[in-house]
């Protein structure tokens, strides 16, 4: 394949990446913003996502689009009500305390991995994709009668792929919408900007958080039952992902849900050019230097408030 | 009306406030004057539930005390904190939506949002601006705006006029008589004896967290020496 070919399908799978990881960071980004509390078990969720998609369509056993779609509303249902109930009893505990939440979040981490292994196991483990139609793609070519379309050989992608792309722009730009007009969206905001003022006017804080939590952990399960189709489930399959939201929300300000989602299209694209055209190992090397850059020059992250 | 008895107060260990006893009536100001850091927003704080407290605090019979904090202003206490304390990067407009949100009925938000925005033109004029780029005055207009669309029976505005130019201190001083003579109880917190004197029916004196003195307006005129005394002024 030449070169330009070849761009466009590391782009495509840049693409795809950015997707999942825009998905999945906006639910760090919208813990951290609300409750100002660093879920370090947040890959855990994704994971538990994945985990869920096999569950439920393994035992559903229906045709593979009905299989997807139960999955897709039940695993982050059920991952959200997980979530929620760990902030009731152990984050409320510590009244949110911004320190002692991170070490009962790497504990939770830890609770969630090892129950995975006891009960699901050690083995990956696929999800059929509801479609998968190949999809070859035009390239244009100058030819003798000036510009014409030809399909190149490998330059191809799968409907599922783009369907996963589609999927969270839909989701993403819902959130948005829900965050900036519904009358649910200006009570977090509110809480976001001071807690105390918000419940002197009738927030109920500690609700707002349990679900702030749970709607952030269904977000990273979202993303995890989209991405089994393509990857697989495993029960360590959450620390990659967690390193990268990581690396995405503090590139793009900590609690910014447009640095969110701009920063995930910086990393998934660079991330699937680089590890297209050398290695994946080099891509998480120059994702790993950018934040170390940004951290020195723009320490509150692309799109974040100087201080608050 | 407003009834606090053996109130005390404080963060973590330390104790700010101890034993405090003061009522505030309906159709009246009562005054919460202290020296810097006697206890004055601490004692606002414990009526809204915004601090771990003992004692009894009770308004119109209902133990606010008792309550999870985010039900008390459902019962009717309408909170005008010390420095504003607005949602700065949300507009006015949803500034005053928080605050309806707490009212008791929510079929007469529209009427409530009109009445309230009635008494501060200059915000009816600014809906679409964030609350952050107000200026010192207009936000202290939201900020009060924001705890009458609670519909409150009890008003609570901690130093409402610090920093303000004397015609805005004169727009509070009318929306608090005009509060006063609808019949809601207001509790004020204020530092200037001078614009004390000719508002206040009650005035109570804390020091140290304690109560020390208190005055009806009948006996205040004689008593301003103490006063002043008690404050330091
Ligand atoms: N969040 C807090 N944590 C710990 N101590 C506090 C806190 N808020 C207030 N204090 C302490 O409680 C005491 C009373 O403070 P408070 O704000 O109630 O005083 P005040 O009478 O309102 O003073 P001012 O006139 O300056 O507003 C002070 O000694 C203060 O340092
Ligand atoms: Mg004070």
């Amino acid at each position: 394949m030449e070169f330009g070919p070849y761009l466009l399908l590391a782009c495509l799978e840049g693409a795809v990446l950015a997707a999942v990881l825009a998905l999945m960071a906006s639910g760090l980004s919208l813990v951290f913003g609300v409750m100002r509390v660093v879920n370090v078990a947040h890959g855990e969720f994704y994971m538990l996502g994945a985990v869920a998609a096999w569950a439920v369509t393994s035992m559903l056993g229906a045709g593979a689009v009905a299989n997807f779609v139960a999955a897709l509303v039940i695993a982050p249902l059920a991952v959200g009500l997980l979530a929620a109930a760990a902030d009731m009893t152990i984050l409320k505990r510590l009244e949110y305390d911004p320190e002692r939440t991170i070490v009962a979040t790497i504990g939770l981490l830890y609770v969630i991995q090892q129950l995975t292994l006891m009960t699901y196991g050690a083995d990956a483990r696929p999800v059929v994709a509801p479609f998968n139609s190949r999809i070859a793609l035009p390239w244009v070519e100058w030819g003798e009668n000036g510009l014409s379309l030809y399909y190149p050989w490998g330059l191809s992608t799968t409907s599922y792929k783009l369907f996963v792309i589609v999927a969270a722009v839909v989701l993403i730009t819902g959130l948005r919408l829900f965050m900036a007009h519904s009358r649910a969206g200006l009570i977090m905001r509110a809480t976001q900007l001071d807690g105390e003022m918000a419940t002197a006017f009738g927030v109920p804080v500690e609700r707002v958080y349990a679900i702030v939590f749970g709607a952030g952990a269904a977000l990273a399960a979202l993303a995890g039952v989209l991405i089994v189709p393509i990857q697989q489930a495993h029960y360590l399959m959450g620390g990659d992902a967690l390193l990268l939201s990581f690396i995405v929300v503090i590139i793009g300000g900590l609690g910014s849900l447009t640095g969110t989602v701009v920063a995930a299209i910086l990393i998934g694209m660079s991330d699937g050019i680089i590890s297209v055209f050398f290695s994946p190992t080099l891509a998480k090397i120059i994702a790993t230097l950018v934040v170390a850059l940004v951290l020195v020059f723009r320490p509150q992250g692309l799109f974040g408030a100087k201080d608050r | 009306m407003l009834k606090i008895e053996a109130l005390s107060a404080g963060y973590g260990q330390a104790m700010v406030l101890r034993d405090v006893a003061l009522e505030a009536q309906a159709g009246e100001i009562t005054v919460l004057m202290g020296r810097n850091g006697a206890g004055k927003t601490t004692l606002m704080k414990s009526i809204m539930g915004l601090v771990k407290a003992s004692g009894t605090v009770t308004l119109d019979g209902v133990a606010l005390t008792a309550l999870p904090p985010h039900q008390v202003p459902r019962h009717g206490v309408g909170y005008v904190p010390q420095g504003r304390r607005l949602f700065s990067e949300l507009t006015v407009a949803q500034n005053i939506e928080i605050g309806l949100g707490a009212a008791p009925d929510a079929r007469s938000h529209g009427a409530l949002r009109a009445e309230v925005l009635a008494l501060f033109p200059r915000l009816a004029e600014r809906m679409d601006q964030r609350a952050g780029t107000l200026s010192g005055g207009e936000q202290q207009m939201l900020a009060t705006a924001r705890a009458l669309c609670v519909k409150p029976k009890l008003l609570l505005l901690d130093e409402p006029t610090e920093g303000l130019q004397p015609s805005m201190i004169e727009q509070i001083r009318q929306v608090m008589l005009a509060m006063r003579d609808k019949g809601l109880a207001v509790l004020l917190v204020e530092q200037r004896i001078d614009a004390v004197l000719g508002l206040a029916d009650r005035v109570f004196v804390i020091e140290n967290g304690r109560n020390a003195e208190s005055f009806t307006r009948s006996d205040l005129a004689a008593g301003e020496a103490r006063l002043r005394s008690h404050l330091g002024v």
